[in-house]
Protein backbone atom coordinates (compact mmCIF):
# COMPACT_ATOMS: atom_id res chain seq x y z
CA UNK A 1 0.00 0.00 0.00
CA UNK A 2 2.57 2.47 1.23
CA UNK A 3 4.68 1.40 -1.87
CA UNK A 4 2.33 1.77 -4.68
CA UNK A 5 1.67 5.32 -3.04
CA UNK A 6 4.79 5.72 -3.03
CA UNK A 7 4.93 4.98 -6.93
CA UNK A 8 2.25 6.98 -8.05
CA UNK A 9 3.15 9.67 -6.22
CA UNK A 10 6.55 9.44 -8.05
CA UNK A 11 5.39 8.74 -11.35
CA UNK A 12 2.85 12.34 -10.81
CA UNK A 13 6.18 14.07 -10.21
CA UNK A 14 7.68 12.40 -12.86
CA UNK A 15 5.49 13.98 -15.61
CA UNK A 16 5.11 16.83 -14.41
CA UNK A 17 8.63 17.48 -14.04
CA UNK A 18 9.50 16.14 -17.83
CA UNK A 19 6.46 18.30 -19.37
CA UNK A 20 2.97 18.71 -18.45
CA UNK A 21 0.68 17.35 -21.67
CA UNK A 22 -2.73 18.48 -22.55
CA UNK A 23 -4.95 15.82 -21.86
CA UNK A 24 -7.02 14.81 -25.23
CA UNK A 25 -10.33 16.91 -23.78
CA UNK A 26 -8.41 19.92 -23.18
CA UNK A 27 -7.11 20.37 -26.50
CA UNK A 28 -7.86 23.73 -28.25
CA UNK A 29 -8.71 23.31 -31.93
CA UNK A 30 -8.66 26.71 -34.26
CA UNK A 31 -11.70 27.32 -36.82
CA UNK A 32 -9.30 25.39 -39.39
CA UNK A 33 -8.42 22.33 -36.91
CA UNK A 34 -5.16 23.68 -36.26
CA UNK A 35 -3.72 23.16 -33.04
CA UNK A 36 -1.35 26.15 -31.89
CA UNK A 37 0.36 24.59 -28.75
CA UNK A 38 2.71 20.91 -28.85
CA UNK A 39 0.45 18.79 -26.96
CA UNK A 40 3.76 17.56 -24.83
CA UNK A 41 5.50 20.86 -24.24
CA UNK A 42 8.60 18.98 -25.25
CA UNK A 43 9.79 18.99 -29.05
CA UNK A 44 9.46 16.18 -31.28
CA UNK A 45 11.62 13.74 -32.14
CA UNK A 46 11.56 13.27 -36.04
CA UNK A 47 13.70 9.72 -35.95
CA UNK A 48 11.38 8.07 -33.24
CA UNK A 49 7.77 9.98 -35.50
CA UNK A 50 8.94 7.75 -38.25
CA UNK A 51 8.82 4.50 -35.99
CA UNK A 52 5.31 5.20 -35.00
CA UNK A 53 4.41 6.26 -38.48
CA UNK A 54 5.80 2.47 -39.54
CA UNK A 55 4.47 0.45 -36.47
CA UNK A 56 1.28 -1.47 -36.77
CA UNK A 57 0.18 -1.24 -33.14
CA UNK A 58 0.70 2.67 -33.28
CA UNK A 59 0.46 4.95 -35.51
CA UNK A 60 0.70 2.90 -38.96
CA UNK A 61 0.13 6.10 -40.89
CA UNK A 62 1.66 3.53 -43.80
CA UNK A 63 -1.43 1.61 -44.09
CA UNK A 64 -3.10 4.33 -45.73
CA UNK A 65 -0.53 6.48 -47.01
CA UNK A 66 3.05 6.27 -48.71
CA UNK A 67 5.86 7.98 -47.84
CA UNK A 68 8.71 7.66 -49.83
CA UNK A 69 10.89 8.50 -47.24
CA UNK A 70 9.65 5.40 -45.48
CA UNK A 71 10.05 2.88 -48.15
CA UNK A 72 11.85 0.16 -45.91
CA UNK A 73 8.49 -0.53 -44.18
CA UNK A 74 6.27 -2.92 -46.53
CA UNK A 75 3.00 -2.10 -47.62
CA UNK A 76 2.18 1.43 -48.02
CA UNK A 77 -1.47 2.00 -48.88
CA UNK A 78 -3.46 4.22 -50.90
CA UNK A 79 -6.72 5.18 -49.05
CA UNK A 80 -5.18 8.48 -47.98
CA UNK A 81 -2.86 10.90 -49.96
CA UNK A 82 1.03 10.99 -50.21
CA UNK A 83 2.47 12.73 -47.43
CA UNK A 84 5.42 12.91 -49.83
CA UNK A 85 6.10 17.17 -49.54
CA UNK A 86 3.57 17.32 -46.91
CA UNK A 87 5.96 19.73 -45.47
CA UNK A 88 5.89 22.33 -48.34
CA UNK A 89 2.07 23.07 -47.78
CA UNK A 90 1.17 22.12 -43.64
CA UNK A 91 2.38 23.84 -40.79
CA UNK A 92 2.91 22.00 -37.77
CA UNK A 93 0.14 23.53 -36.24
CA UNK A 94 -1.92 22.05 -39.08
CA UNK A 95 -0.24 19.06 -38.75
CA UNK A 96 -0.33 18.50 -35.02
CA UNK A 97 -4.75 19.24 -35.63
CA UNK A 98 -4.81 16.72 -38.40
CA UNK A 99 -2.72 13.97 -37.02
CA UNK A 100 -4.63 14.77 -33.25
CA UNK A 101 -8.52 15.11 -34.66
CA UNK A 102 -8.18 15.00 -38.82
CA UNK A 103 -12.20 15.33 -38.53
CA UNK A 104 -11.19 19.35 -37.48
CA UNK A 105 -9.61 19.86 -40.41
CA UNK A 106 -11.65 17.61 -43.18
CA UNK A 107 -15.09 16.93 -41.94
CA UNK A 108 -15.93 13.46 -42.34
CA UNK A 109 -12.63 12.10 -42.74
CA UNK A 110 -12.14 8.63 -43.02
CA UNK A 111 -9.32 9.01 -41.02
CA UNK A 112 -8.99 8.02 -37.48
CA UNK A 113 -8.63 10.86 -34.44
CA UNK A 114 -5.26 9.85 -32.31
CA UNK A 115 -5.82 12.30 -29.68
CA UNK A 116 -9.33 11.53 -28.86
CA UNK A 117 -10.76 9.34 -25.50
CA UNK A 118 -14.37 10.72 -25.87
CA UNK A 119 -17.76 10.47 -28.18
CA UNK A 120 -16.84 7.27 -30.01
CA UNK A 121 -19.56 4.81 -30.96
CA UNK A 122 -19.01 1.29 -28.93
CA UNK A 123 -15.95 1.70 -28.28
CA UNK A 124 -13.80 -1.30 -27.05
CA UNK A 125 -11.05 -2.54 -25.48
CA UNK A 126 -8.11 -2.21 -27.89
CA UNK A 127 -9.17 -4.79 -30.36
CA UNK A 128 -10.60 -7.87 -28.23
CA UNK A 129 -13.94 -7.11 -29.74
CA UNK A 130 -15.08 -6.13 -26.04
CA UNK A 131 -16.90 -3.07 -24.73
CA UNK A 132 -14.72 -0.52 -22.81
CA UNK A 133 -16.11 2.72 -20.81
CA UNK A 134 -15.07 6.19 -22.12
CA UNK A 135 -13.25 6.58 -19.00
CA UNK A 136 -10.73 4.34 -19.51
CA UNK A 137 -10.15 4.97 -23.17
CA UNK A 138 -6.51 6.35 -23.47
CA UNK A 139 -5.85 7.84 -27.33
CA UNK A 140 -4.06 5.98 -29.56
CA UNK A 141 -0.84 8.16 -29.73
CA UNK A 142 0.48 10.12 -26.27
CA UNK A 143 1.06 13.62 -26.29
CA UNK A 144 4.87 13.35 -26.67
CA UNK A 145 3.92 10.48 -29.79
CA UNK A 146 1.76 12.59 -31.94
CA UNK A 147 4.64 15.53 -31.60
CA UNK A 148 7.52 13.41 -32.65
CA UNK A 149 4.98 12.73 -35.54
CA UNK A 150 4.66 16.08 -36.59
CA UNK A 151 8.26 16.47 -36.33
CA UNK A 152 8.48 13.74 -38.66
CA UNK A 153 6.02 15.21 -41.29
CA UNK A 154 7.97 18.39 -41.20
CA UNK A 155 10.86 16.61 -42.91
CA UNK A 156 8.66 15.69 -45.70
CA UNK A 157 9.69 18.54 -48.34
CA UNK A 158 9.38 18.23 -51.31
CA UNK A 159 12.61 17.23 -53.47
CA UNK B 1 7.62 -23.16 -46.80
CA UNK B 2 9.25 -20.72 -44.86
CA UNK B 3 11.82 -19.48 -47.08
CA UNK B 4 8.78 -19.88 -50.08
CA UNK B 5 6.79 -17.43 -47.81
CA UNK B 6 9.64 -14.90 -47.60
CA UNK B 7 10.27 -14.95 -51.41
CA UNK B 8 6.80 -14.34 -51.89
CA UNK B 9 6.89 -11.04 -49.55
CA UNK B 10 10.02 -9.72 -51.01
CA UNK B 11 8.66 -9.97 -54.67
CA UNK B 12 5.54 -8.40 -53.49
CA UNK B 13 7.26 -5.77 -51.74
CA UNK B 14 9.35 -4.91 -54.86
CA UNK B 15 6.25 -5.03 -57.17
CA UNK B 16 3.71 -3.63 -54.90
CA UNK B 17 3.86 0.44 -55.73
CA UNK B 18 3.12 -0.31 -59.59
CA UNK B 19 1.31 -3.60 -60.01
CA UNK B 20 -1.63 -2.94 -56.94
CA UNK B 21 -3.35 -0.17 -57.65
CA UNK B 22 -6.17 -0.10 -59.30
CA UNK B 23 -9.23 -1.90 -58.36
CA UNK B 24 -10.86 -5.08 -59.03
CA UNK B 25 -9.36 -7.26 -61.67
CA UNK B 26 -10.60 -8.25 -65.43
CA UNK B 27 -10.55 -12.07 -65.32
CA UNK B 28 -13.48 -14.25 -65.37
CA UNK B 29 -14.63 -16.83 -62.78
CA UNK B 30 -15.75 -20.24 -63.18
CA UNK B 31 -16.27 -22.74 -61.25
CA UNK B 32 -15.38 -26.26 -62.32
CA UNK B 33 -16.32 -24.46 -66.34
CA UNK B 34 -19.43 -22.91 -65.06
CA UNK B 35 -19.26 -18.71 -65.62
CA UNK B 36 -20.24 -16.70 -62.22
CA UNK B 37 -21.69 -13.49 -62.37
CA UNK B 38 -18.82 -12.17 -60.43
CA UNK B 39 -19.47 -8.76 -61.72
CA UNK B 40 -22.73 -7.27 -62.72
CA UNK B 41 -25.22 -4.06 -62.17
CA UNK B 42 -25.86 -2.93 -58.77
CA UNK B 43 -29.03 -3.22 -58.00
CA UNK B 44 -31.75 -0.38 -58.07
CA UNK B 45 -31.44 0.19 -54.64
CA UNK B 46 -27.77 0.87 -54.34
CA UNK B 47 -28.63 3.72 -56.60
CA UNK B 48 -27.51 6.15 -53.42
CA UNK B 49 -24.57 4.87 -52.90
CA UNK B 50 -22.97 5.74 -56.22
CA UNK B 51 -21.60 2.04 -56.58
CA UNK B 52 -22.88 1.29 -60.25
CA UNK B 53 -20.82 -2.36 -60.77
CA UNK B 54 -21.22 -4.85 -58.11
CA UNK B 55 -17.97 -7.08 -57.49
CA UNK B 56 -17.52 -10.28 -56.10
CA UNK B 57 -14.63 -10.36 -53.19
CA UNK B 58 -12.46 -12.86 -55.53
CA UNK B 59 -11.60 -10.42 -58.06
CA UNK B 60 -10.08 -8.30 -55.28
CA UNK B 61 -7.51 -11.49 -54.45
CA UNK B 62 -4.30 -12.57 -55.75
CA UNK B 63 -4.12 -14.98 -58.58
CA UNK B 64 -2.98 -18.09 -56.86
CA UNK B 65 -5.71 -17.64 -53.84
CA UNK B 66 -8.31 -16.82 -56.85
CA UNK B 67 -6.82 -19.95 -58.71
CA UNK B 68 -7.78 -22.57 -55.46
CA UNK B 69 -11.60 -21.48 -56.41
CA UNK B 70 -11.89 -22.64 -59.97
CA UNK B 71 -11.60 -25.89 -59.08
CA UNK B 72 -14.05 -27.95 -56.85
CA UNK B 73 -10.94 -30.54 -55.81
CA UNK B 74 -8.45 -27.31 -55.08
CA UNK B 75 -10.93 -25.77 -52.87
CA UNK B 76 -9.87 -26.44 -48.87
CA UNK B 77 -13.76 -25.40 -48.33
CA UNK B 78 -15.30 -28.22 -50.02
CA UNK B 79 -13.70 -30.56 -47.49
CA UNK B 80 -16.41 -29.20 -45.01
CA UNK B 81 -18.89 -29.75 -47.95
CA UNK B 82 -18.14 -33.42 -47.94
CA UNK B 83 -18.42 -33.63 -43.78
CA UNK B 84 -21.49 -31.92 -44.03
CA UNK B 85 -23.17 -34.69 -46.28
CA UNK B 86 -22.02 -37.09 -43.34
CA UNK B 87 -23.77 -35.04 -41.21
CA UNK B 88 -26.74 -34.35 -43.50
CA UNK B 89 -27.45 -38.48 -43.70
CA UNK B 90 -27.19 -38.62 -40.01
CA UNK B 91 -30.34 -39.63 -38.02
CA UNK B 92 -30.45 -37.46 -34.75
CA UNK B 93 -32.86 -36.31 -32.40
CA UNK B 94 -35.71 -37.97 -30.71
CA UNK B 95 -38.00 -37.35 -33.95
CA UNK B 96 -35.37 -40.18 -35.02
CA UNK B 97 -34.78 -38.03 -38.56
CA UNK B 98 -32.07 -36.77 -40.49
CA UNK B 99 -31.96 -34.08 -43.05
CA UNK B 100 -32.78 -36.73 -45.66
CA UNK B 101 -35.70 -37.91 -44.02
CA UNK B 102 -37.58 -34.31 -45.38
CA UNK B 103 -35.10 -33.07 -47.72
CA UNK B 104 -34.16 -36.12 -49.67
CA UNK B 105 -30.32 -35.24 -51.17
CA UNK B 106 -28.89 -31.72 -50.66
CA UNK B 107 -29.77 -30.62 -54.25
CA UNK B 108 -33.22 -30.13 -53.07
CA UNK B 109 -31.98 -26.84 -51.54
CA UNK B 110 -30.83 -25.48 -55.17
CA UNK B 111 -31.76 -21.57 -54.26
CA UNK B 112 -32.17 -21.33 -50.63
CA UNK B 113 -29.18 -20.00 -50.02
CA UNK B 114 -29.39 -17.25 -52.87
CA UNK B 115 -32.98 -15.90 -50.81
CA UNK B 116 -31.59 -16.20 -47.12
CA UNK B 117 -32.11 -14.18 -44.85
CA UNK B 118 -35.48 -14.44 -45.40
CA UNK B 119 -38.53 -13.76 -43.45
CA UNK B 120 -40.76 -16.56 -41.79
CA UNK B 121 -44.29 -15.45 -41.70
CA UNK B 122 -45.47 -18.64 -39.82
CA UNK B 123 -43.01 -17.56 -37.08
CA UNK B 124 -42.92 -13.90 -38.26
CA UNK B 125 -39.43 -13.44 -37.67
CA UNK B 126 -36.41 -12.93 -40.13
CA UNK B 127 -34.13 -15.90 -40.67
CA UNK B 128 -30.67 -16.37 -41.73
CA UNK B 129 -29.39 -19.75 -42.88
CA UNK B 130 -28.15 -20.69 -39.83
CA UNK B 131 -31.50 -19.82 -38.13
CA UNK B 132 -33.66 -21.64 -40.52
CA UNK B 133 -31.00 -24.90 -39.99
CA UNK B 134 -31.64 -24.75 -36.53
CA UNK B 135 -34.73 -24.50 -36.47
CA UNK B 136 -34.92 -27.94 -38.40
CA UNK B 137 -32.67 -29.26 -36.12
CA UNK B 138 -34.59 -28.26 -33.40
CA UNK B 139 -38.42 -28.31 -34.13
CA UNK B 140 -38.13 -31.21 -37.06
CA UNK B 141 -35.70 -33.69 -35.49
CA UNK B 142 -35.82 -32.96 -31.83
CA UNK B 143 -31.93 -32.30 -32.04
CA UNK B 144 -30.10 -29.91 -30.28
CA UNK B 145 -29.16 -26.86 -31.99
CA UNK B 146 -25.55 -25.94 -33.47
CA UNK B 147 -23.50 -23.23 -32.26
CA UNK B 148 -24.43 -20.45 -34.42
CA UNK B 149 -21.31 -19.98 -35.98
CA UNK B 150 -19.25 -23.19 -35.14
CA UNK B 151 -17.70 -25.42 -37.72
CA UNK B 152 -21.03 -28.49 -38.01
CA UNK B 153 -23.13 -24.77 -39.17
CA UNK B 154 -20.71 -23.53 -41.08
CA UNK B 155 -20.13 -26.70 -43.19
CA UNK B 156 -23.76 -27.52 -43.53
CA UNK B 157 -24.27 -23.70 -44.54
CA UNK B 158 -21.54 -24.44 -46.87
CA UNK B 159 -23.32 -27.78 -48.39
CA UNK B 160 -26.35 -25.60 -48.74
CA UNK B 161 -24.89 -23.11 -50.52
CA UNK B 162 -22.96 -25.24 -53.27
CA UNK B 163 -26.56 -26.35 -54.11
CA UNK B 164 -26.77 -22.94 -55.40
CA UNK B 165 -23.79 -22.12 -57.02
CA UNK B 166 -23.90 -19.75 -59.96
CA UNK B 167 -27.78 -18.75 -59.07
CA UNK B 168 -27.89 -15.24 -58.46
CA UNK B 169 -28.42 -13.88 -54.78
CA UNK B 170 -32.40 -12.16 -54.42
CA UNK B 171 -32.89 -11.33 -51.46
CA UNK B 172 -36.13 -9.88 -50.57
CA UNK B 173 -35.89 -6.26 -48.81
CA UNK B 174 -39.49 -5.30 -49.15
CA UNK B 175 -42.86 -6.23 -47.45
CA UNK B 176 -41.66 -7.53 -43.70
CA UNK B 177 -38.02 -7.35 -44.78
CA UNK B 178 -37.63 -3.55 -45.21
CA UNK B 179 -37.29 -2.53 -41.47
CA UNK B 180 -34.34 -5.44 -41.24
CA UNK B 181 -32.92 -3.52 -44.28
CA UNK B 182 -33.16 -0.02 -43.12
CA UNK B 183 -31.98 -1.18 -39.39
CA UNK B 184 -28.87 -2.38 -41.32
CA UNK B 185 -28.23 -0.07 -43.33
CA UNK B 186 -27.90 1.93 -40.22
CA UNK B 187 -25.35 -0.24 -39.23
CA UNK B 188 -23.38 -0.05 -42.14
CA UNK B 189 -22.62 3.25 -41.73
CA UNK B 190 -22.44 3.95 -38.71
CA UNK B 191 -18.37 4.66 -37.76
CA UNK B 192 -17.86 2.23 -34.91
CA UNK B 193 -15.29 2.59 -31.93
CA UNK B 194 -11.55 4.22 -31.49
CA UNK B 195 -11.06 4.05 -34.61
CA UNK B 196 -14.51 5.70 -36.07
CA UNK B 197 -14.77 3.42 -39.04
CA UNK B 198 -18.18 2.46 -40.60
CA UNK B 199 -18.48 -1.03 -43.30
CA UNK B 200 -19.11 2.03 -45.89
CA UNK B 201 -15.58 3.82 -45.04
CA UNK B 202 -13.65 0.41 -46.54
CA UNK B 203 -16.24 -1.42 -48.57
CA UNK B 204 -17.86 1.23 -50.30
CA UNK B 205 -15.39 4.82 -50.38
CA UNK B 206 -12.34 2.56 -50.85
CA UNK B 207 -12.77 -0.89 -52.27
CA UNK B 208 -10.15 -1.28 -54.97
CA UNK B 209 -7.49 0.40 -52.62
CA UNK B 210 -5.08 -1.11 -50.48
CA UNK B 211 -4.89 -0.80 -46.38
CA UNK B 212 -1.33 -1.52 -45.83
CA UNK B 213 -1.37 -4.99 -46.98
CA UNK B 214 -5.23 -5.75 -47.28
CA UNK B 215 -6.74 -4.90 -50.85
CA UNK B 216 -10.16 -3.88 -50.12
CA UNK B 217 -13.29 -5.63 -51.46
CA UNK B 218 -16.48 -4.31 -51.47
CA UNK B 219 -17.60 -6.70 -48.79
CA UNK B 220 -19.76 -8.94 -50.98
CA UNK B 221 -21.46 -11.76 -48.86
CA UNK B 222 -22.08 -13.75 -51.64
CA UNK B 223 -19.25 -16.46 -51.61
CA UNK B 224 -20.06 -17.09 -47.86
CA UNK B 225 -18.89 -19.24 -46.14
CA UNK B 226 -15.92 -18.38 -47.35
CA UNK B 227 -12.49 -20.70 -46.49
CA UNK B 228 -9.99 -17.76 -45.45
CA UNK B 229 -6.41 -19.19 -45.73
CA UNK B 230 -5.59 -16.54 -42.76
CA UNK B 231 -7.94 -18.51 -40.39
CA UNK B 232 -6.94 -22.29 -42.47
CA UNK B 233 -10.83 -22.75 -42.34
CA UNK B 234 -14.28 -21.57 -43.21
CA UNK B 235 -15.75 -18.39 -41.96
CA UNK B 236 -19.51 -17.75 -41.72
CA UNK B 237 -20.80 -14.40 -42.07
CA UNK B 238 -21.32 -13.00 -38.71
CA UNK B 239 -17.98 -14.37 -37.69
CA UNK B 240 -16.37 -11.72 -40.54
CA UNK B 241 -19.02 -9.26 -39.38
CA UNK B 242 -17.54 -9.30 -35.93
CA UNK B 243 -13.90 -9.62 -37.03
CA UNK B 244 -14.51 -5.93 -38.91
CA UNK B 245 -16.08 -4.97 -35.90
CA UNK B 246 -13.40 -5.79 -33.65
CA UNK B 247 -11.06 -4.36 -35.49
CA UNK B 248 -12.29 -0.43 -35.35
CA UNK B 249 -11.68 -1.16 -31.81
CA UNK B 250 -15.15 -1.51 -31.09
CA UNK B 251 -17.13 -3.40 -28.76
CA UNK B 252 -18.59 -5.95 -31.04
CA UNK B 253 -21.76 -7.30 -31.52
CA UNK B 254 -22.38 -11.52 -30.82
CA UNK B 255 -23.09 -13.98 -33.55
CA UNK B 256 -26.77 -14.57 -34.39
CA UNK B 257 -27.55 -11.43 -32.70
CA UNK B 258 -30.50 -8.83 -34.09
CA UNK B 259 -28.19 -6.56 -35.07
CA UNK B 260 -26.19 -9.05 -37.17
CA UNK B 261 -29.50 -10.33 -38.92
CA UNK B 262 -30.55 -7.08 -39.72
CA UNK B 263 -26.99 -6.31 -41.36
CA UNK B 264 -26.77 -9.47 -43.20
CA UNK B 265 -30.55 -8.89 -44.84
CA UNK B 266 -28.52 -5.39 -45.88
CA UNK B 267 -25.31 -6.92 -46.80
CA UNK B 268 -26.70 -9.78 -48.90
CA UNK B 269 -28.81 -7.42 -50.70
CA UNK B 270 -26.21 -5.13 -51.91
CA UNK B 271 -25.13 -8.33 -54.08
CA UNK B 272 -28.08 -9.32 -55.23
CA UNK B 273 -27.34 -10.06 -58.61
CA UNK B 274 -24.24 -11.60 -58.12
CA UNK B 275 -24.17 -15.65 -57.93
CA UNK B 276 -23.62 -17.47 -54.81
CA UNK B 277 -20.13 -18.75 -54.50
CA UNK B 278 -19.81 -20.48 -51.26
CA UNK B 279 -17.85 -22.05 -50.27
CA UNK B 280 -15.49 -19.08 -51.89
CA UNK B 281 -11.45 -18.85 -51.46
CA UNK B 282 -10.02 -15.61 -49.82
CA UNK B 283 -6.76 -14.86 -48.32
Amino acid sequence: MKLTGISAAVVIFATAAIANPITPGKVQFDDYGAIAASLSGVEGDAANGAKIMTNRGKGNCVACHAVTALSDALFHGEVGPTLDGIADYRSAEELRGIVANAKMTFEGSVMPAFYKTSGFIRPGDGYTGKGAKEENLTPILTAQEIEDVVAFLLTLKGS
Amino acid sequence: MKYKAMTAFAALAISAPMLFAGGADDDTLSIDGEVMISKTAAPAHMAETGIDTIISGWHFREDDTQAMQTDTFDNPGMIAVDQAIDAWNTVEGTAEKSCASCHEGPESLAGVRAVYPKWNAEAGEMRTLAMQVNNCRTEQMGAEAYKYDGAQMTAMEALISVQSRGMPVNVAIDGPAAEYYEKGKEIYYTRYGQLELSCANCHEQNYGNYIRADHLSQGQINGFPTYRLKNAGLVQTHNRFRGCIRDTRAETFAVGSPEFIALEVYVASRGNGLSVEGPSVRQ
